[in-house]
């Protein structure tokens, strides 16, 4: 393929067309918009459906509404919107509703700054909505990682039956790079295959693997969905001996599978006693202040966390126990940090953050591996 | 079918109470229930809901439609639990969205007819706003609010289309606030079908949602019940059975209405049943099929 030069957000429509999306809704917010703009253009052409939503609460509904009735589907946006999602992020993960949800994070709380940069909303992609809840969140830290991320979302999304959230930021969304997609009839994206007949059918059968197949609507199999606590047909029970396997299965199926979905990226360096951990826009001011620090002699490593949440656990642990200090760079006051310090201890650990719309400078990773 | 309304009607007391030889098998209203599961519901003895279903039953069975093609989505409250007890493709979803949850659903399956299943709360209150949008759209939905003028399952709060005066557990001293009229508001968004019936004249509830469910639109049936425990015992109305008569007497026809002189019209108190709008509109899912089409140049 051709090497274009595009945005972070048009490689997120991109790779939301090149995984299957047939759907988006969204409402308009800075500075996600963009990918609105290029789904309303695009999704047509391939016989897709866009909807301005009348706000996120809606979009967010319509993403699921629009899932159930079989087709895969996205929505896009920043902090206030995404926490107007959050009732219906809950809604999807415990009615295990594939969908994905792009936040391009902008500096909050509240209206903040909507054109400034920021990672603050780690946390809120992992608790944002009420109730332990399996979620995955995955973060790119440059524009062909926006579009392979996407792809993985949609991905995940549908092998585990549950929302994903691609968490991005306002310098990923918005910077432009020379890109060269892959071939598209490489992209391969897990399909539910139903086999049962309508009346043996569960859509929320306790699988050994965890993840039971979803049929859509319209075709034959006649079931119900609900938020309520459910039993495997989807009834609402308040029995005790149907909630409890449900539960330990919808909570525990992403760990089962975490090998396959912690995606790191890691660059050793034999020897070496410190490391930098970080993820999104600011794994890239790390990346640059690894390059000065090894071109000065200094024995670094580098992990990149492409997926947050769940959190790299084994990764992160591992890298505890070859280096005595790890510096977390990111564009908050130390959410992601936290994480890496339960793993590996607070002793270890060096917060480098900043949360007013600036990113965070390789000379201030730089001043921190001197400290 | 009706027919086994009007049959019951017929019988005599005492054969009525009797279980009716074959009574299951016999109507296709409780055919079309879950023979799973769920069964009795979690309504009040005496609750109106529960006409609204065989009303909507009813109509889904009187326009011959293929289970798998039905689509019954709702919200949160008393009403919204009516889905999972009838054997259809049935979804129940947040509180206030089920019009948003039915919006992604209908543009994926235009083919397929969906039902927006809300109370008066859920639709108008916490939903006002998805209402409103769905009409305005004209996206082929039905959109049935069963208005009891209360929140019932929360423990009766007041709510959107609570009376001018009425009391509530949060309107203890009465409530300050005029009520939205639902049909009026649909009317005013863009509803393509909008008629009003109460749960005492339930073969008119058929008549509605039978045509409601035909249209090519977005239409709106609002059902009015009553909440006995929570609405009628703060404002001392009685019993289910008091509360279903006073929909009688306190309802008149459209037809009715329109030929009173106007001063009688501007003094009417009764509640006002009848088809107001039935139009023809461009439907949003016909309008973006073709947006596609041309789109890709003719290609389909």
């Amino acid at each position: 393929m051709a090497v274009k030069l595009m945005q972070g957000n048009e490689a997120i429509g991109w790779g939301a067309i090149a995984a299957g999306c047939r759907f988006f809704a969204g409402y308009p917010i800075t500075p996600s918009t963009e990918v609105a703009e290029l789904l309303s253009r695009e999704l047509p052409r391939v016989g897709g459906k866009f909807i301005q939503m009348e706000d996120e609460l809606a979009s967010m509904a319509a993403i699921i509404g629009a899932r159930i009735g079989g087709l895969k589907s996205m929505t896009a946006t920043s902090g206030p919107g995404f926490s107007l999602m959050q009732e219906n992020i809950g809604y999807a993960a415990i009615a295990e509703i594939p969908c994905v949800v792009v936040n391009v994070q902008r500096l909050g709380p509240s209206t903040g700054q909507p054109t400034a940069a920021s990672q603050g909303d780690v946390m809120q992609a992992r608790w944002g909505t009420h109730g332990d809840h399996p979620i995955i969140a995955l973060a790119p830290t440059s524009v062909r990682q926006a579009f392979d991320l996407t792809v993985k979302a949609f991905d995940f999304s549908e092998r585990y039956r549950t929302p994903v959230i691609l968490l991005t930021d306002e310098i990923i969304g918005h910077m432009r790079e020379p890109v060269e997609l892959p071939d598209l009839k490489t992209i391969q994206i897990f399909e539910h295959n139903v086999t049962e007949k309508p009346e043996h059918f569960k859509a929320f059968r306790n699988t050994p693997d965890g993840v039971p197949p979803l049929a859509p609507f319209g075709v034959g199999y006649r079931y119900h969905i609900t938020g309520l606590f459910h039993d495997e047909v989807g009834f609402p029970t308040q029995r005790l001996d149907e909630i409890d396997p449900w539960l330990e299965r919808v909570n525990t199926k992403l760990e089962r599978n975490i090998d396959e979905i912690a995606l790191v990226e890691t660059d050793y360096e034999p020897g070496a006693r410190l490391a930098l951990l970080s993820y999104g826009c600011s794994a890239r001011t790390a990346r640059h202040a690894l390059k000065v620090a090894r071109a000065g002699g200094r024995k670094v490593d580098m992990l990149s966390l492409l997926t947050i949440w769940p959190f790299p656990e084994k990764q992160v642990e591992a890298l505890g126990e070859r280096v005595e200090r790890i510096i977390v760079p990111e564009m908050n006051r130390g959410q992601l940090a936290g994480e890496v310090e339960r793993m590996v201890g607070r002793k270890k650990v060096v917060r480098v953050t900043r949360a007013n719309g600036e990113m965070v400078t390789p000379q201030m990773v730089l001043d921190a591996m001197e400290a | 079918m009706s027919e086994h309304i009007l049959e019951a009607a017929t019988l005599k007391k005492e054969e009525a109470l009797l279980p009716q030889a074959n009574w299951f098998e016999r109507s296709e209203t409780l055919q079309k229930l879950r023979k799973t599961k769920k069964f009795p519901t979690i309504w009040c003895a005496g609750c109106g809901i529960g006409v609204v279903m065989g009303a909507l039953i009813r109509a889904i069975d009187h326009l011959g439609l293929d289970n798998d093609q039905v689509a019954l989505v709702s919200g949160i409250g008393c009403t919204a639990r009516m889905p999972v007890y009838m054997d259809f493709n049935t979804l129940h979803t947040t509180h206030g969205r089920a019009l948003a949850f039915a919006t992604g659903l209908k543009i994926a399956r235009p083919d397929m007819k969906v039902i927006a299943i809300m109370g008066d709360g859920d639709a108008l209150a916490i939903g006002g706003n998805h209402f409103i949008h769905a009409a305005r759209r004209n996206l082929g939905i039905t959109a049935l609010v069963v208005n009891n003028s209360i929140y019932g399952m929360t423990g009766g709060q007041y709510s959107p289309t609570t009376p001018f005066g009425r009391k509530a557990t949060t309107a203890p001293y009465g409530n300050i606030e005029p009520p939205f009229p639902v049909c009026e508001l649909a009317i005013a968004a863009g509803a393509s079908y909008v008629a009003r019936s109460t749960v005492y004249h339930a073969l008119e509830l058929d008549k509605y949602l039978t045509e409601a469910i035909a249209k090519d639109g977005f239409s709106l049936i609002e059902a009015v019940s009553y909440c006995h425990t929570t609405f009628g015992r703060l404002n001392k109305l009685g019993t289910a059975a008091d509360m279903m008569r006073a929909l009688k007497e306190n309802t008149i026809a459209r037809t009715a209405f329109e030929r009173l002189p106007p001063e009688e019209q501007a003094a009417n108190t009764k509640i006002v049943r009848g088809n107001f709008v039935n139009i023809e509109r461009p439907q949003y899912t016909a309008i973006y099929a073709n947006l596609i089409s041309e789109v890709r140049g003719g290609e389909k």
